[in-house]
């Protein structure tokens, strides 16, 4: 039984101008102990696909229609309580800017204690500081550092406290969005390698979403491909790098300049992601796709599945 | 020529953002049904003379304190006057101490404004500090001051509300001068040597205009509510013009005596009309002054 | 700025209709009687004059004498303040209160009927007439219903005596203080009920603001990145509404009282009038019906330092208070 099973997930923006999908019918599955890559440009969903798993899709964002199932809760239709249950004890949530998403007025301890106290209230107060202390030892923080405030910490430290809070109540499933991206690339590496060594040690079931595809290629299982809210191919990870099926994750994969290379021309994708609010009919990555033939502009492509991996693209369509 | 570009300009400012306006929003709404409220009740009173089934104050029109019937749908008044007819008229007093307390308020605020503001310096200082003093006031009972000294009357009433009111018109033009006067488009034109009256007209004062506007409604709004206050603790007009506020305070002491018409009509009248240029100036702010006021 | 307070207010009342004295009689009054009326007052020296004395009289708490019966003005305020006093307090209680529940539930309630509703109705409540608000009011609590009294602070017999220790006595003019003092329940019941309808009128048309106030606040601050994650470890809703949102807020919220004070003491003239509330509102309308216009000066110089003194007031708790400044 998967962990978690997202199925046909349609999140909608209710603007002035229009009803944006921001998630356009996404299924995926996850096991135990797996981590799946969400990859995609800004906007694309991604960030909104992470959100729904815990209900927390700001308005006017909505979740319109589909199922998402965490073990045996139902995330749509539970009650507001047993969600808030869900949320950091069974779902921890990594944000990207650790700067804006912890409390400022507030001191690492206390954010420690509030949230054992919200889950585990019978938990005295100096119980609640020690598993504080423990963690941050865990993450390579001084344990006498839970008495600072946020802004006493470095960003990596500040991401690093941010992983603690969010592995504290020991959760199935962690969800790391975008963990990296306010970091320089020295602090990124350290804390991609602290990830991975968590998942080991913890078995922990893992989500990480980015728009950098390198980080994904040595820590996930499996790589999903998002383009305009849907998904555009879906597969393992070393099928996904060696063989991108769908042409966008061509595109994306070539866009990495290879260092080794010399002389090589930086090759991007042409165009723009499309507008939401009035999108082209057919396939969505049509007006940039080299390959778009006829089909492409008139029919949505739907999910196939070819060798282990799921592309949406006529391509490998052949009915 | 110059008012030809001045005109011109005004219009430029004020259409894109009048344009569409039900798509604006809550704000777009606002205006359009506030302005409707107050279109209707202006065309109201001036169409009352020929509307009206029975001139206002004339007494004895019908039995003292009847209730609403078929003959008289508002009912009478202590004098046997008909409310209906009175309610019909009776805005005619607070339309015109409204317009005439926002043009008092424009003659006199917006040059003060203009200048204190662009001028800087001492100028600035002392406007501000007797503009600031009377904001600081409680405007009601300035006006009740004023009105007390002045004695009864259309002008008198607008006068005081004036009084009261210019600060505000002060403060927005002047955090709207200064916000303006740093831009760099404004410099480059005192640099290309243009006079400062010509910087203070062409460039400042039509960006100015929007938030005068807003003001200007609010203003309104205002004057409405304060003619009625003024008029409750007896500085009003003589008795015999029909006049909401008259009605107001005469129809509380004829409360205990269940004639509640007297007073419910031409109270909802004052608050339907306030109403008005209330959304009129909250949404006109909200399109104009963005976080200014608030 | 207050000393132009004072100056403006003095020249209102002096200068413009020329002649306060004869302006208070309506008949023809001859000419000695004129004269021996103004020396009394003191109106007969010359502008200048009159109005050092003025300053120098404010000094030491003489607000002028009445044109009536050339009482000191200075004693009626001071015997009418409280009234007023405990008004404005339970109506900004009330007007807070309001204001910031319902400014709470509109912005948890984003873009919705309920968020909408709101917001006309702190616009709507503000454009109501506060006297007509008032007798509505009266109309459906105290005549429809019987519920509350319709009018008086209290009624006779009732009014607290304050603390009274040996044969020391103390009151301090706030009714609902003063019978707590005494430690009388049934006295502070009443002086409450009668305290109920003239607050809520008056707090109800001035919650707008705070309305707004609270909800741009919150709007702006349940948007903020820790408040999401907050939310993302689990944290209650209410926790998160009222602890982290509402700390924000509490700042704007406090300043904008004292701003608001100006505006509730202009509203307790019409709502004491309305009420019947034996404050400094309505003895003002008093003394305007008789004309009494030195009286006049003296309530609405003492409203000015009023409130130059709550001003002064929110700056000092306002520096004190603000974290920037501090920390």
């Amino acid at each position: 039984m998967p962990l978690l099973d997202i199925e046909s997930l349609v999140v909608e923006y209710h603007t002035l101008r229009a009803n944006v999908k921001a998630v356009d019918r996404v299924s995926l599955s996850m096991e135990k102990g797996h981590t799946l890559g969400l990859v995609g440009e800004s906007g694309c969903g991604k960030s909104t696909l992470g959100l729904s798993t815990i209900r927390l899709v700001p308005p006017p964002g909505k979740i319109a229609s589909g199922h998402i199932v965490l073990g045996e809760t139902d995330i749509i239709n539970c009650s507001d309580e047993d969600i808030r249950k869900v949320r950091g004890k069974r779902v921890g949530y990594i944000f990207q800017d650790p700067m804006t998403s912890l409390n400022p007025v507030k001191r690492i301890g206390a954010h420690f204690v509030e949230m054992i106290h919200t889950h585990e209230p019978e938990v005295s107060e100096q119980d609640a500081l020690k598993r504080g202390k423990d963690v941050l030892e865990r993450l390579g923080i001084l344990p006498e550092r839970i008495d600072d405030f946020p802004h006493q910490f470095s960003g990596g430290m500040r991401q690093r406290v941010m992983i603690g809070l969010a592995l504290a109540l020991g959760p199935d499933l962690l969800i790391a969005d975008e963990p990296t991206t306010s970091l320089d690339v020295i602090v990124e590496a350290q804390i991609i390698e602290l990830l991975k060594e968590l998942k080991k040690s913890l078995k922990l079931t893992l989500i990480l979403i980015t728009h950098n595809i390198g980080i994904v290629a040595e820590t996930a299982d499996r790589v999903a491909v998002m383009y305009a809210g849907r998904l555009a191919e879906l597969g393992l990870t070393d099928d996904l790098f060696e063989k991108p099926m769908h042409p966008y994750t061509q595109a994306l994969l070539n866009s990495v300049p290879n260092i080794t290379k010399k002389g090589q021309v930086l090759s991007w994708i042409p165009g723009a992601p499309p507008d939401l609010a009035e999108p082209p009919p057919g396939c969505l990555y049509h007006p940039r796709c080299p390959h778009a033939f006829d089909r492409c502009k008139k029919e949505e492509p739907s999910l196939t599945k070819h060798n282990g991996t799921y592309v949406a693209c006529h391509l490998y369509d052949r009915r | 020529m110059k008012n030809e570009k001045l005109q011109g300009r005004i219009v430029v400012q004020l259409l894109p953002q009048l344009r569409n306006l039900r798509q604006r929003g809550l704000a777009g709404w606002a205006i359009l049904i506030g302005a409707a409220i107050v279109a209707a009740m202006a065309i109201m009173t001036v169409a009352s003379p020929w509307i009206r089934p029975y001139d206002p104050i004339l007494i004895n029109v019908g039995p003292i304190l009847s209730p609403p019937s078929a003959q008289f749908p508002l009912g009478t008044n202590h004098l046997g006057q008909d409310m209906l007819s009175r309610v019909y008229s009776g805005g005619a007093i607070m339309f015109q101490v409204a317009v005439l307390s926002v043009i008092v308020c424009l003659v006199v605020g917006v040059p003060i404004g203009l200048f204190a503001s662009y001028l800087g310096g001492y100028t600035d200082k002392v406007a501000s500090l007797v503009m600031d003093s009377i904001y600081a006031f409680p405007g009601l009972v300035l006006a009740i001051a004023i009105a007390a000294m002045l004695g009864p009357g259309v002008v008198n009433m607008a006068l005081s509300i004036a009084v009261v009111y210019v600060p505000s018109y002060f403060r927005i033009i002047r955090s709207q001068v200064l916000t303006i006067k740093e831009l760099p488009y404004v410099e480059a034109a005192t640099i290309m040597g243009a006079k400062s009256r010509t910087t203070l007209f062409r460039y400042i004062l039509p960006n100015v205009i929007p938030s005068i506007v807003a003001v200007a409604t609010i203003n309104f709004a205002d004057a409405v509510l304060t003619s009625a206050g003024l008029t409750f603790v007896g500085l009003g007009l003589p008795v015999s013009t029909p006049d909401w506020g008259w009605d107001l305070t005469y129809g509380r002491r004829l409360l205990p005596s269940g004639a509640w018409w007297v007073i419910a009509f031409p109270g909802l009248m004052v608050v339907l009309l306030a109403l008005g240029f209330t959304m009129m100036g909250e949404g006109l702010s909200e399109l104009f002054n963005p976080r200014l006021q608030k | 700025m207050i000393m132009l307070l004072l100056t403006f207010v003095f020249l209102v009342v002096r200068v413009l209709p020329g002649d306060p004295a004869s302006l208070h009689f309506e008949k023809q009054v001859s000419p000695e009687m004129l004269l021996d009326f103004k020396r009394r007052l003191g109106l007969d020296k010359p502008l200048i004059v009159q109005y050092f004395e003025y300053l120098v009289g404010l000094l030491r708490g003489d607000f002028g004498k009445s044109m009536q019966d050339f009482s000191p003005v200075s004693q009626q305020i001071f015997s009418a303040f409280p009234a007023t006093l405990e008004l404005a307090i339970f109506s900004s209680i009330i007007m807070v209160l309001v204001g910031v529940v319902l400014g709470v539930q509109a912005s948890r309630s984003y873009n919705s009927a309920r968020d909408h509703s709101i917001r006309v109705f702190g616009i709507a409540s503000y454009a109501i007439p506060v006297f007509f608000l008032g007798e509505v009011v009266i109309m459906i609590f105290a005549i429809y219903f019987h519920l509350f009294p319709a009018g008086d602070r209290i009624y006779p017999g009732m009014a607290p005596t304050g603390l009274t220790i040996g044969g020391l006595h103390w009151s301090s003019g706030l009714f609902v203080l003063d019978s707590i003092l005494e430690g009388n329940p049934t006295k502070l019941g009443v002086s409450l009920r009668y305290l109920f309808l003239p607050s809520l009128t008056l707090g109800t048309v001035l919650c707008g603001i705070f309305i707004r106030l609270t909800r741009g606040n919150m709007l702006e601050t349940l948007q903020l990145d820790f408040v999401t994650a907050a939310r993302a470890r689990g944290i209650k809703e209410t926790t998160v509404v009222y602890g982290y949102a509402l700390r924000n807020a509490f700042l704007p919220i406090l300043t904008m009282m004292g701003l608001q004070f100006a505006a509730l003491l202009a509203g307790a003239v019409l709502t004491e009038t309305t009420f019947s509330w034996p404050g400094l509102g309505r003895y003002l309308v008093d003394r305007i019906s008789f004309r009494d216009y030195t009286a006049i000066q003296g309530v609405v110089v003492f409203f000015g330092i009023l409130v130059a003194m709550v001003s002064l007031a929110v700056d000092i708790i306002y520096a004190y208070l603000d974290p920037r400044i501090r920390f």
